[in-house]
């Protein structure tokens, strides 16, 4: 079972994200990349059913040139490949695009399972793998936190607000990963060693079929219109427990009408 | 006035708190239209209740083909309304199942997308707290018909009756709409608690706790305000609570009225899920502890003792 992986390159989950003044996209350059937290059970996830079940697992990354450090990264957990689509063309674009670039970059590839992150810590959106499934006509396998392939059925228990629900469908399909699906594997240095000799693809816009006038900045399908930095909220009230914390509590929670 | 439309969302039929949220903003836009998508007999049931909340129209489609798969029903039906009707703007719940109906349906009428907005002007321009709330936005959809997420808890809603028409949806679901069948639906844990995204009062343990069982006093804490429980990274981490109850920047990001944080220090990571409440309570023994700068009332201590005694004063007072 071949699977392609989408992982995305994030400012560090750990640093103040800023958007940049000069095009009020994310300020990327000033901050040091990682791979985005929840893709690393994606490619944990895409492993362990290749361990399972055989066949490659490709990494598929779309990003500027440093977004690379984040492809070594994944294929040195034990990847097989990787595809990196990488254009000045692509920068600004917004998750509706994303959507239609990744589409074209993954019809260069044989798969029978997309596997992506929940969310990307940057963006917060949530709807890359809607996206694409709607795309590419694929069953849409999304917030798995147990993914079992059966033969030819997918089977992945989807995380809802009280439960699971138990979903199934055909392959291929895209699916969607919840952080805590698995606890993700560190690189061992063989596998940072072999990392460097694995194959990596490069793709410009042209490569993937990807029309110029559908991606980018210029052509976003929303745009920010200004934006500011949330101002500090007003110092609070703290006190020191002496005996009487809990009572002073109840009297704030009571002043605002909470009880 | 130019047509709102507003995809009603919903458990088993009851529609949640910001399906009347996003009436009352629609009004504020222009004239509010539901679409309900649901099982058979469903809709007849809550008409009245969507009027209520100045809903002209109820666009209805059900079936058990749309409740026993995956989303893309959904957003089948809500495209053929925006083809039919072509409204002005598309608000809907910015909840996870429902972000991806909104993502699917930008697909599928070539529209633009802004997830997690907390509020929207009569421009359609769109308020968004990004970074968990560090940095404001304000964004418009420059393509098609701009679908607007609209997170729970940013509007009050506010009732203004308004007799519905009710207009059937006719749609023929493709294989590939129907491609991922639910087939089970399994129900976990929890004894009557609010959902903890839409809930009007979280309250949250940390590490501080020191151990699982512990969560006992947050839980119990939680009951005497009704409120819903959540829990740091850390605490998730450690296996002391279930993962879909994290808050933070990898969990999920709430925005009630009070949030009380026990025995979390307030890492990045859990600010950027909490940061925008409207009111912040902390406990916590460190008075070094960053949550306290976010905090409209702090109390440095030892929460193994504080926590229960207000549970205790909070039941004294309530009484």
């Amino acid at each position: 079972m071949n699977i392609v992986v989408c992982v995305k390159q994030v400012p560090d989950t750990w640093a103040e994200k800023k958007l940049d003044p000069a095009d009020k996209t994310l300020d990327r350059a000033s901050v040091d990349g990682v791979m985005n937290e929840i893709d690393e059970y994606a490619v944990e996830e895409a492993l362990r059913l290749k361990e399972a079940h055989g066949g490659e697992v490709t990494i598929l990354t779309m990003g500027p040139a440093k977004a690379v450090e984040t492809i070594r990264k994944a294929l040195s957990m034990g990847a097989d490949k990787a595809v990196h689509l990488s254009d000045d063309a692509l920068h600004g674009s917004c998750a509706v695009q994303t959507s239609y670039a990744l589409a074209q970059a993954l019809g260069t590839i044989e798969y029978d399972l997309v596997i992506t992150g929940s969310e990307a810590t940057d963006s917060r959106n949530a709807i890359m793998s809607a996206l694409l499934a709607e795309r590419l006509g694929l069953p849409q396998m999304s917030l798995a936190r147990k993914v079992e392939v059966d033969g030819s059925t997918l089977r992945v228990h989807r995380q809802t607000d009280n439960g699971y629900d138990v979903v199934e469908s055909a392959l291929p399909a895209v699916v969607s990963v919840v952080e805590k699906i698995n606890e993700p594997r560190y690189p061992s240095f063989k596998g940072i060693m072999a990392a460097k000799s694995k194959p990596l693809t490069t793709l410009t816009i042209a490569d993937a079929g990807i029309e110029a006038d559908r991606v980018g900045l210029a052509n976003a399908t929303s745009k920010v219109e200004e934006f500011s930095t949330r101002p500090p909220r007003s110092a609070g009230t703290i006190v020191k427990d002496e005996g009487d914390g809990a009572q002073k509590i109840a009297e704030f929670l009571q002043q605002q009408k909470f009880i | 006035m130019a047509e709102i439309l507003v995809l009603v969302e919903h458990a088993d039929g009851t529609p949640k708190k910001v399906t009347f949220e996003m009436l009352t903003k629609a009004r504020q836009l222009g004239e509010p239209s539901a679409v309900f998508v649901g099982a058979p007999g469903q809709a007849a049931a809550i008409t009245d209740k969507l009027g209520e909340y100045g809903a002209q129209k109820v666009y209805v489609a059900e079936g058990n083909e749309f409740t026993g798969h995956l989303v893309a029903p959904i957003a089948a039906v809500l495209a053929k309304v925006v083809a039919d009707s072509s409204p002005a703007a598309v608000l809907i719940a910015s909840s996870p199942g429902a972000k991806e109906v909104a993502a699917r349906v930008a697909v599928k009428t070539g529209s633009g997308i802004l997830p997690d907005a907390v509020d929207v002007d009569e421009n359609l321009v769109a308020t968004q707290n990004a970074f968990g709330g560090a940095t404001v936005v304000r964004s418009s959809v420059t393509t098609g018909t701009p679908i607007i997420c609209l997170r729970p808890n940013s509007t009050p809603p506010e009732a203004a009756a308004a007799t519905p028409t009710v207009i059937p949806v006719e749609v023929t679901l493709t294989d590939a709409d129907k491609a991922a069948r639910i087939v089970e639906r399994v129900v976990e844990e929890k004894g009557g608690r609010p959902e903890l995204s839409d809930a009007s009062i979280v309250v949250s343990g940390g590490r501080g706790l020191g151990a699982g069982e512990k969560f006992s006093i947050v839980e119990a804490l939680a009951d005497t305000l009704g409120a819903a429980v959540g829990a740091s990274r850390a605490a998730t981490d450690a296996g002391w609570y279930p993962h879909q109850n994290q808050v933070g920047q990898t969990g999920k990001t709430v925005s009630p009225q009070l949030y009380i944080a026990l025995g979390i220090s307030g890492a990045i990571q859990h600010r950027a899920g909490m940061q925008t409440s409207k009111t912040i309570v902390v406990v916590n023994k460190d008075p070094e502890a960053p949550i306290f700068a976010l905090a409209d009332f702090g109390v440095v201590g030892d929460l193994h003792t504080v926590v229960p005694a207000l549970t205790e004063e909070i039941t004294k007072r309530k009484a």
